[in-house]
């Protein structure tokens, strides 16, 4: 029901611009002020975001650790270093591990439960299909968000030139086929998928689940169908973008209405982004259990809200308290007027 | 645990198909058995009486009935708490706007292998905070309420938030694997802290808080009962070894101050632990002394709120300034040791005094710099290092008896990370030593369904619930190699794993790390034992009439 909603939204979103460019004319509209607007607010949200959690304050220092700490003595107890870092540097590495090969998700296991002769057995097995959908996804997303640099750089720097050819490597199909946008429409779709037939993650997910991922698919077919089957006028496209960035608006008109919506949904994107999950990119940077070293025996941590006036309740009051069992038990007492004191609570 | 259904049974009910209905649509089950009894008032009015404005009413009430007691301004009390933690915690409020429900979490939580119920998904745990966070704090949850999975604060949310965040042992197992480091069990600390502000607790944990606080321990064993239970213990070691082994007591001027558990003198099987570290610190004529006062390394405030925890925890080096001690010692728990690694020195660290100093093993010369700013250390690090250099002489021998596996705490574990040195004490004293399978030790060990306060008979079903992937895992190695002895480093993990092992691997006993030691342990050359330190007789002095089982075997 969910994914329903999510993929009518995303139909919708997507007659927007259609309706809105063919039948209304506002090029104007859809090909400037709406995506300024839409990156302005996608780059305020993301700011004030991360802000407002760098402004919570980060009491104590509590990793979650995946492995062998560093030890009294590292040579007979081999650290696992990037699991369980010691050190700033092996925390950085641990934190590279997470951001570009989903260290976490490569450990990924799935429990079943079997009924056999020997009795019940809970059994585990590694299951890195998750894993590998994400990589797909994330990684096609990014290198096709970097390939899209070169509409707004003069002259396009040397890197996107590059990953445009190694995209391009497979030389199918002309105009050349690249390999991420297979890898993102595909990735979309495994986690569509997923997400729908996995009984446990589809009772999970709502409405914000799935529209993201609809919205990011309608994305890369847009995408995909300017350049494979309208054959957009790209000189004319970089003519708008280079607009765009040196704020010298101009619309040419040999532009296909196919990337006005490709341009409507990349802006519903950029709106959406800062006020969702999609949050998750600047935060997993952020993560106190992942982005700490695991050394608060070794070194202080300080909690800017410790409280000095929580104290233990103090011994000459316990043994004011206890002093005569105390006395009675032979146990030493600091002060020997205890012994005779009364005993009250 | 008559009315329990047979193992076999409880494994065919579990089902992981998730409910037709919605999970915010899907009622609570507040059926006894499902919750643990809350606080008793006098309990509560202590605590507050020390820690004033933290818990609500102190009240009679119960889960079961239809009215909490809740008082009035409940609600804006739990909205304003949850605000002021957004702040107070970024582990909070981070974790709260990005999860992306992927369901990585899901299956990893040990009660939801054993129920299979969604709202044992941490997932859905935190979900049932989050929703509130959405619904009450964010822009886009106030307008998509459904959307967005949102909703507001409401009676019957927090009376779930009672059910599901005291079904939550704190293990971490969750974060492990969360590509964000979401951790449910911050979450459920979180949800705890909110709890208690509106007089919403439980008595197995506000009990030995309070307990605590006054008389030094959990258990609240006064301070001549303490000595008497330590006498005894000295005395059953003379029985023994026929050695009469010092127990030093709230003793001035020693290097070192001991502090464990105090389930460790109460009852069986701690007290063979306890007794190892006793025979342990004779043979090595350690100066060191214990405390009647500080008498608890556990600290239950963990899992209630920081400032309890604090409170708690403040002891520990208030007691070692007094004795003047150089550092602390510490002896095998889990929670302890989260505590300890964790939050110690953040929380008191500038109260300890200048006489206190980085740990050095008197014995063999050892700088522990990795305990530098705590001045505090485990005792398996202590022991693996008298090992490495040759300072126990040990008979593991004496242990052939026992075939071994080893449970790791889930807070040493994923709190910690300390798993490597209790194997190696482990393996020099036993001769039979077997690992539980991949994927349920080291850091993706499974709790023992009991800890965080969790270890209440009024839930045991719950608990052998979500006792099943460790029990599982012990039966393997039962089958497989005869296994009939789990070791552990945790009090907890002492008293929770014997029902569990009796229900899902029957015939397994449940014993400390330490009291292997202490097993091996030849005080003298030539010492001969007849008996380990359960009064049962080695191999090879077995006594025909005497038909021995384990101790946790007879009640199976
Ligand atoms: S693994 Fe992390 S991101 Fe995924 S559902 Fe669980 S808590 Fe959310
Ligand atoms: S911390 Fe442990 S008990 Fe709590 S939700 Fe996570 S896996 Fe389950």
């Amino acid at each position: 029901m969910n994914a329903l909603y999510s993929l009518l939204f995303v139909f919708l979103l997507v007659l927007i611009p259609l309706f809105g460019v063919d039948a209304a004319h506002m090029k104007t509209i859809f090909g400037v002020c709406i995506p300024i607007t839409a990156f302005i607010i996608f780059l305020l949200g993301f700011i004030y975001k991360v802000v407002n959690w760098g402004r919570s304050a980060v009491p104590f220092r509590i990793p979650t650790t995946g492995g062998q700490f560093k030890s009294f003595d590292p040579v007979l107890f081999k650290q696992n270093k990037y699991d369980c870092p010691q050190t700033g540097a092996q925390t950085f590495v641990r934190m590279v591990l997470e951001v570009f090969a989903f260290r976490s998700l490569f450990r990924n296991t799935e429990a079943s439960l079997h009924e056999t002769k020997g009795g019940p057995v809970v059994a585990y097995k590694s299951s890195k299909w998750l894993w590998l959908f994400a990589i797909t996804f994330h990684y096609s997303f990014f290198i096709i968000a970097l390939r899209h640099l070169r509409l707004f750089l003069e002259p396009v720097p040397f890197f996107v030139n590059g990953l445009e050819f190694v995209d391009g490597l497979l030389q199918i199909g002309a105009p050349t086929m690249y390999l991420a946008d297979i890898g993102l429409v595909a990735g979309v779709l495994l986690l569509l998928g997923r997400r729908m037939i996995n009984p446990r993650v589809n009772y999970i997910s709502y409405v914000s689940d799935y529209f993201p991922l609809f919205l990011i698919l309608a994305i890369a077919l847009s995408g995909v169908y300017m350049r494979y089957f309208a054959m957009v006028d790209v000189i004319a496209i970089k003519e708008l973008t280079m607009g765009l960035v040196t704020f010298n608006y101009h619309i040419p008109e040999t532009i296909d209405v196919s990337f006005f919506v490709h341009v409507f949904l990349v802006s519903v994107l950029m709106v959406y982004f800062p006020f969702s999950k999609l949050m998750h990119l600047p935060g997993v940077f952020l993560s106190p259990t992942r982005n700490m070293p695991n050394d608060t025996r070794a070194k202080h941590h300080v909690n800017p809200w410790n409280d000095p006036n929580i104290k233990a309740h103090s011994y000459a009051d316990y043994e004011k308290h206890f002093g005569p069992a105390m006395a009675e038990a032979g146990l030493p007492l600091d002060n020997p007027e205890n012994a005779g004191a009364e005993e009250k609570a | 645990m008559s009315d329990m259904p047979k193992a076999d049974e409880l494994f065919k009910s579990i089902d992981y198909t998730p409910p037709l209905t919605g999970w915010m649509e899907t009622p609570v089950d507040f059926s006894p058995g499902n919750w643990c009894y809350p606080a008793k008032p006098e309990k509560i009015e202590y605590i507050n009486s020390k820690l004033p404005g933290l818990w609500g009413t102190p009240r009679e009430w119960s889960p079961g009935d239809a009215d909490w007691k809740l008082p009035p301004n409940w609600k804006e009390t739990v909205v304003n708490g949850f605000r002021e933690r957004l702040e107070k915690f970024r582990t909070l409020k981070l974790f709260m706007d990005i999860c992306v429900r992927c369901g990585a979490c899901a299956d990893k939580c040990h009660f939801f292998i054993g129920s299979g119920d969604p709202k044992n998904m941490p997932v859905l745990r935190a979900e049932l905070m989050r929703s509130v966070y959405r619904g009450e704090f964010t822009l886009a949850g106030k307008i998509l309420s459904q959307l967005t999975g949102s909703r507001v604060m409401e009676e019957d949310v927090l009376k779930e938030w009672f059910i599901y965040f005291y079904q939550c042992t704190q293990c971490r197992r969750c974060s492990l694997y969360c590509p964000y480091g979401i951790d449910t069990a911050e979450v459920t600390m979180m949800a705890r802290e909110l709890m208690h502000l509106v007089g919403l607790n439980t008595n197995w944990i506000m009990e030995p808080v309070s307990n605590c606080n006054i008389t030094g321990n959990h258990l609240g064993i006064q301070p001549h009962a303490f000595k008497d239970i330590v006498d005894f213990m000295v005395d059953d070691i003379e029985e023994i070894t026929g050695r009469r082994v010092k127990a030093p007591l709230n003793e001035h001027g020693h290097e070192i101050l001991f502090i464990t558990p105090s389930g460790d003198v109460f009852a069986d099987p701690g007290i063979y632990t306890f007794m190892g570290y006793l025979m342990l610190f004779d043979y090595l004529d350690l100066d060191y002394t214990m405390s009647t006062y500080a008498s608890e390394g556990g600290n239950f405030g963990s899992f209630t709120n920081n400032e309890v925890m604090k409170k708690l925890n403040a002891k520990m080096y208030h007691e070692a300034n007094r004795l003047g001690c150089k550092w602390i010692l510490g002896g095998e728990c889990g929670h302890m040791w989260r505590v300890v690694h964790q939050y110690m020195d953040t929380m008191n660290g500038d109260t300890q005094g200048p006489q206190m100093a980085t740990p050095k093993s008197p014995i063999t010369g050892t700088v522990f710099d990795t305990a530098a700013a705590t001045k505090m250390l485990h005792i398996v690090e202590f022991t693996a290092d008298l090992i490495k250099h040759g300072k126990l002489n040990l008979d593991p021998s004496r242990n052939d008896h026992l075939r071994v596996t080893f449970h790791d705490s889930c807070n040493p574990a994923r709190g910690m990370g300390l798993l490597d040195e209790p194997r190696y004490v482990l393996k020099a004293v036993c001769n039979n030593f077997f690992e539980m399978p991949e994927g349920t030790t080291r850091e993706q060990t499974f709790c023992c369904a009991g800890g965080s306060g969790l270890n209440t008979e009024e839930i045991l079903e719950i608990r052998l619930r979500g006792g099943l992937p460790r029990g599982n895992a012990l039966k393997y190695v039962q089958d497989k190699h005869g296994v009939n002895t789990l070791a552990c480093i945790c009090a907890i993990d002492r008293a929770t794993l014997i029902p569990l092992a009796d229900y899902w691997a029957p015939g397994v006993q449940v014993t400390g790390t330490h009291e292997l030691v202490a097993n091996a342990l030849v005080f003298e050359e030539g010492e001969e034992r007849t008996m380990d330190l359960r009064q049962e007789p080695l191999p090879g002095f077995e006594d025909e009439d005497d038909n021995w089982t384990p101790p946790n075997a007879e009640e199976a």
